[in-house]
């Protein structure tokens, strides 16, 4: 199974629109959103019947027992997260902060710190004539590199026979986006032409460099600033990164994301020049391991 | 006081909005924790900066100490350690520094050494303080580097550009703000997304409004949120190709356009009461 990673370092450049359209030009048979601390695939992916859901656990919580703990504070100063805090007498667990080392059950001189199970996200599976795996984080929780491994595995199970998956990812160059690049076969970057999205491809182009993973760069919203776009030319042209295209501004773009809809499904300038970008995308992809 | 700007989905404005207050706001600081892809930094381009490198600690192991017992291997929860060829061996990029392995270790073999992971940087804008978190490309967690920045700031009123998202760096930016301001898109995406940190601002009962960006006629799922929820909606810009030229060059709008200036001190003004109320 090939696999297409979409990512862009800045949030809202078009990753999501992308792979939408993405998934019905090419009709895919396996897809995931790997954004899970913000995931939007499921708006534009109609589907029939409801996921099958399984709970995500994450890292464990430490939990203190209020009335065996003595009050000593053996955990609080070990704590290298400053999660453990005195409150009436004894101490408890800040379950944002807590990273569930262990660290404070191991310095417990009587056992009231113990780790417990944390359900930290749910991951959500639509096995039809396709395969969707999707996931969401819940509030604040931190180790989305594991969840989205987690959502990875499961499109392998469910999809073995696809000969090609995308994969939609998150923004910035952290964890959950380190975890989505594992094991993919190319990284197509949707950035948009402002300082921003400039300084934020080469972060993540940086990103993918050390992890050695085969990249190309298109642009969308290109008109908003022609001559930037030129500079992102320019530089994938030093760069030796493939360009794949640019894309327009469309009013119409919105709209069918709005409506629940990908832009593969309308006929408007931003379809017809991602239709483009998804073309070029493919021939390099099909060159990997060719 | 402090107030944190986010969004949940990216692109929605949150540096712009960000930059904007600060610019506007008396006696402001800065501070970008957007550690991942800090961009603030290019709008103010902050003059003789100084840097300060932020570090993790990462154990190291003393073969001479070593007994081979495995109860670091043992005790580590994240898999950072492996015993290989009889001697304990550290993957760097999946520790936490806990510091367990030292604590766990019956002979003393287990030392801890920095890692550097990224840099603070502190600057100054035209008299207004710019403090950025910048994480190290390759690295895994931005959190030590959104709370070093953090720590930097200590003016009068800071305005905090978040991260995207509402994972655990989100939690880390605003858990110290007096105020939340949440910057919306109206879109289907921007409006789920704009849900998921609804929720968590509910969760810590922080006082919070919303900043809807780029309108273009009424979004009515987001606006019957906010009245169902009685979530204040502070501002609406509307979608102006100009002010996006504006932002794709990294100016500061408000420095350029008195309206714009307007605006975004009616806001801050807004924002005072709301926070008081």
């Amino acid at each position: 199974m090939k696999k297409l990673l979409i990512l862009s370092g800045k949030g809202g450049t078009g990753k999501t629109t992308t792979a939408a359209a993405f998934i019905r030009f090419a009709d895919a048979r396996a897809f995931a959103d790997c954004d899970v601390d913000a995931p939007n695939l499921h708006l534009v992916t109609q589907r029939q019947a409801a996921p099958q859901t399984y709970d995500y656990l994450g890292s464990q919580k430490a939990v203190i027992n209020p009335d065996t703990c003595l009050g000593c504070g053996q955990c609080a100063k070990a704590c290298r997260f400053e999660a453990i805090h005195k409150a009436g007498g004894v101490y408890t667990v800040n379950e944002y902060a807590c990273e569930g080392c262990g660290v404070c059950a191991y310095v417990c001189p009587n056992g009231s710190a113990a780790l417990t199970d944390d359900v930290a996200g749910q991951v959500m599976l639509y096995a039809e004539n396709s395969t969707f795996v999707t996931a969401e984080l819940k509030m604040g929780r931190g180790n989305s590199g594991k969840l989205v491994s987690e959502v990875k595995s499961r499109l392998a199970q469910n999809a073995h026979d696809a000969d090609l998956a995308i994969i939609d990812g998150s923004p910035g160059i952290g964890c959950p986006v380190i975890a989505s690049m594992s094991g993919v076969d190319m990284v197509l970057i949707v950035t948009e032409p402002s300082v921003s999205g400039i300084s934020d491809m080469q972060r993540i182009l940086q990103t993918a460099a050390v992890f050695r993973t085969k990249t190309a760069v298109c642009v969308n919203k290109y008109d908003q600033s022609p001559e930037h776009t030129d500079r992102i030319i320019r530089f994938c042209k030093q760069e030796n990164i493939p360009f794949t295209g640019r894309i327009p501004y469309d009013s119409q773009a919105s709209a069918a994301i709005n409506a629940g809809r990908s832009l593969a499904d309308v006929d408007c300038p931003a379809s017809r020049a991602l239709k483009a970008v998804y073309q070029e995308t493919m021939k390099l992809l099909n060159e990997v391991n060719a | 006081m402090k107030i944190a700007v986010l969004s949940g989905k990216g692109g929605t404005g949150k540096t712009f909005v960000s930059v904007n207050l600060t610019a506007v706001a008396p006696h402001a600081t800065y501070i970008d924790c957007d550690a991942e892809e800090p961009n603030g930094h290019l709008f103010f381009k902050p003059e003789q900066t100084q840097q300060t490198e932020v570090y993790t600690m990462i154990p190291t192991f003393d073969g001479t100490k070593c007994n081979g017992c495995r109860k670091c291997v043992d005790f580590c929860r994240f898999n950072a350690l492996a015993f290989v060829q009889g001697k304990p061996k550290v993957f760097p990029d999946v520790c936490h520094a806990c510091g367990g392995c030292a604590l766990v270790c019956p002979t003393g073999a287990v030392a801890e050494e920095k890692r550097g992971i990224g840099v603070v940087s502190e600057g100054l804008s035209d008299g207004i303080p710019v403090i950025s978190g910048i994480l190290n490309t390759g690295e895994i967690s931005a959190v030590p580097v959104i709370r070093a920045a953090l720590r930097a700031g200590n003016g009068e009123n800071t305005v905090i550009d978040s991260p995207p998202g509402s994972g655990c760096s989100v939690m880390e930016a605003v858990s110290g703000a007096d105020y939340c301001l949440l910057v919306a898109e109206p879109t289907a995406f921007g409006f789920h997304n704009f849900r998921m940190v609804h929720k968590l601002v509910s969760l810590l009962h922080k006082p919070f409004g919303v900043v809807i960006n780029k309108t273009n006629g009424v979004y009515a799922p987001l606006e019957e949120f906010c009245a169902n929820h009685h979530t204040p909606i502070l501002l609406r810009i509307s979608y102006d190709a100009k002010i996006a030229e504006i932002a794709a060059r990294g100016d500061i709008a408000v420095t350029l356009n008195p309206a714009f200036a307007q605006m975004f001190t009616s806001l801050w003004e807004r924002i005072q009461e709301e926070a008081t109320a």
